[in-house]
């Protein structure tokens, strides 16, 4: 008890300190702007939330009905409403509340909480350890096989207000999850913060693809902080779609590939629209013999956006290798797109690559669609689309044609 | 089918083609002949309409409707189609996908699978269009793109070039194909092929030739006898006769 104390106390001292240090990126936030959510009533059913709620958790990947979900978690504001694991999984995974997680595992605590995350990362960080937190708990127990997604859902229906979130999720030894998670606003909601803290633990032989889903207001900001730990044979996929206007986003998730032949890629489709300043990267490092790793970017350019597309990769471990593959569009002239691809080896045999290209799209293939009869803004979105290709993904041909789909409307909106 | 009457053309304030004047009835074959950079590509490219490719004198009837001023793909969805000697790879958009598109439009109703498999590119349709293919791909890819699209007029540009023997046939075939089947249904398919190695006359029956030199038709006859005298005399001839 007194190791567990002390490990809190040493974690509230860090926070403490760190709680007015910058972020290495983007646009420092005033964290005094915003208020905590109220809390809210919880619900038997995600089917039976109000019609605007359910829309909006729909536009971010989620399924009311929860057919196609093996189980889900959503919180609304400062709530976690509703949990539910269907029948046929109920031996494989468990959902919990992250406090109640806690309650229940208090040897979560020391193994898990801030073990992937630093809290003393920036002033998000420490503000979440310092302010009371949701989040939710997803274990999937060792040697089961998920075939069908998790689901959770972390919205805010109110203005001015902080989202601060913590999430857990443990993937046990030959386990295999996929979780989408769908964060977003009620149409009413113009301005706030959301800052999620996620860390992952992949177990040895598991697998979990991570597809996170953000759909936010123009004048709204995002601070979310994640990272992973992978063992041997290990597998961490994440995706990250963003297609709807935000004020600001500065994310720059990481995997540690400590475990022999683990492997881990993070895909990310941007949309970058109206003024939003998006920073967004993905971190990998190749620590464990055989570890590899590759990490994907397709960012469009609109209006007055920026995005910023970062890409990190380090090496310790002479056995493995690494690419990075960073594409964007610039279909704006008021727009900005900075590629910064970051390579850094510490062991000669390790194998780190990179390309980075922007440019506009080119004419000779729109004018080549156009003599097959396409007019020409079908044409740019045809090419558009097929740049934006969903099949980086990896995902299950459903969530798949879902996310398609929700890119051709970001499209049609944009045109 | 297809009338064009003084047209000059200017490529990047360049002037390419200088007084050509054209005609191709409904269901004949023409082809052109001419040393390089003498304005084949060019024609070809103005009657399709491609932006860089500015019309600055003369006019161009398609089906007794003046074109000269119409976007490109209000020219393709008149019934004017295209087989590009190079045409450019689009990552990220499927063959099939555009194909599909092609097979559907002007009411058309096209089966996109079976033309693939007689060009042997069933492979390729889930593949980025036109990226890494082969020459004798690219061509077939070009082909199979134009049979889904069913033009009237069909634009072949340099169709037989960087194609190996084994390809040549299935092309030339289908190229014959594409311009005769059309007679079949009463509906006539006209075609202007641009040549250089006339190898494609072996699969095609031609009706007329034009040879062109510095952006005007200097000669023209019936097709194999134009071919046969630039394959025995070159276009030196031609040029004494311009």
């Amino acid at each position: 008890m007194s190791i567990g104390l002390s490990y809190e106390e040493d974690l509230k001292a860090k926070a403490k300190n760190a709680i007015n240090k910058k972020a290495a990126y983007g646009e420092d936030i005033d964290l005094s702007m915003f208020e905590e959510p109220d809390e809210e009533e919880t619900v038997d059913e995600l089917s039976k939330l109000p019609r605007e709620i359910q829309e909006a958790a729909i536009a971010s990947g989620i399924d009311p009905t929860e057919a196609s979900r093996s189980g889900s978690f959503m919180q609304l504001d400062h709530t976690v409403i509703y949990k539910n694991i269907q029948k046929a999984y109920g031996d494989k995974l468990e959902i919990m509340d992250i406090n109640d997680a806690m309650a229940r595992y208090p040897e979560i605590r020391e193994k898990y909480w801030w073990r992937a995350v630093k809290v003393d990362q920036d002033k998000y960080t420490a503000f979440s350890e310092l302010h009371p937190v949701h989040g939710y708990f997803i274990r999937v127990f060792a040697g089961q096989k998920v075939d069908k997604p998790i689901q959770s859902c972390l919205m805010l229906q109110e203005n001015a207000r902080v989202q601060n979130v913590h999430n857990i999720i443990i993937v046990e030894e030959g386990a295999e999850a996929q979780v989408i998670s769908g964060c977003t606003l009620t149409p009413q909601v113009e301005n706030g913060l959301h800052l999620g803290i996620s860390e992952f633990f992949v177990e040895k032989n598991a697998k979990l693809t991570f597809t996170m889903i953000h759909n936010w207001a123009p004048e709204f900001h995002v601070r979310p902080r994640s990272a992973a730990l992978v063992d041997d044979n290990g597998v961490f996929i994440n995706n990250y779609v963003l297609l709807k206007p935000v004020r600001s986003i500065q994310s720059f998730p990481s995997a540690r590939l400590i475990g022999e032949n683990s492997t881990a890629a993070f895909n990310s489709i941007l949309y970058g629209l109206g003024d939003s300043d998006i920073d967004v990267g993905s971190k990998i490092i190749l620590e464990g013999k055989g570890s590899s790793g590759q990490a994907v970017s397709r960012a469009i350019v609109n209006d007055s956006s920026k995005i910023y597309a970062r890409g990190a990769l380090e090496s310790v471990q002479d056995d493995s290798k690494a690419h990075l593959d960073c594409r964007g569009i610039l279909m704006s002239p008021k727009g900005m797109m900075y590629a910064v691809p970051e390579l850094l080896s510490r062991a000669p045999g390790s194998y780190l690559s990179h390309e980075a290209a922007i440019g506009p799209i080119a004419e000779e293939e729109v004018e080549y669609l156009m003599s097959r009869g396409l007019t020409k803004d079908e044409a740019v979105s045809l090419i558009t689309r097929g740049f934006m290709d969903v099949k980086i993904l990896g995902l299950p041909k459903m969530l798949e044609d879902y996310i398609s789909k929700m890119i051709e409307a970001t499209q049609k909106e944009s045109m | 089918m297809l009338k064009i009457e003084d047209l000059h053309v200017s490529v990047d304030n360049r002037p390419i083609l200088n007084g050509i004047d054209l005609e191709v009835e409904e269901g004949e074959t023409h082809i052109l002949l001419g040393p390089n950079g003498g304005g084949k590509t060019t024609l070809l490219m103005s009657i399709l309409g491609m932006p860089r490719y500015e019309v600055t004198q003369g006019h161009i009837f398609f089906k007794g409707q003046d074109i000269t001023n119409m976007s490109l793909d209000e020219r393709a969805r008149l019934g004017i189609g295209m087989m590009f000697q190079k045409p450019p790879a689009v990552r990220g958009v499927k063959l099939a996908q555009i194909a599909d598109i092609a097979a559907h439009a002007r009411g058309n109703n096209i089966p996109v699978a079976a033309v693939a498999e007689k060009l042997n590119l069933e492979e390729h349709l889930d593949r980025d269009l036109n990226y890494g293919f082969s020459g004798g791909e690219l061509k077939r890819s070009e082909l199979l793109q134009l049979v889904c699209q069913n033009p009237e007029l069909v634009l072949l540009d340099e169709p037989e070039s960087g194609v190996d023997m084994d390809n040549i046939s299935l092309i030339g075939n289908m190229i014959n194909e594409l311009l005769r089947k059309d007679k079949v249904k009463g509906r006539k398919v006209s075609g202007i092929i641009v040549t250089h190695t006339g190898y494609i006359l072996e699969y095609v029956n031609a009706d007329k030739g034009h040879i062109l030199i510095d952006g005007k038709i200097v000669c023209s006859g019936g097709a194999r006898d134009i071919f046969d005298e630039v394959r025995l005399h070159g276009f030196g001839r031609c040029q004494q006769c311009q």
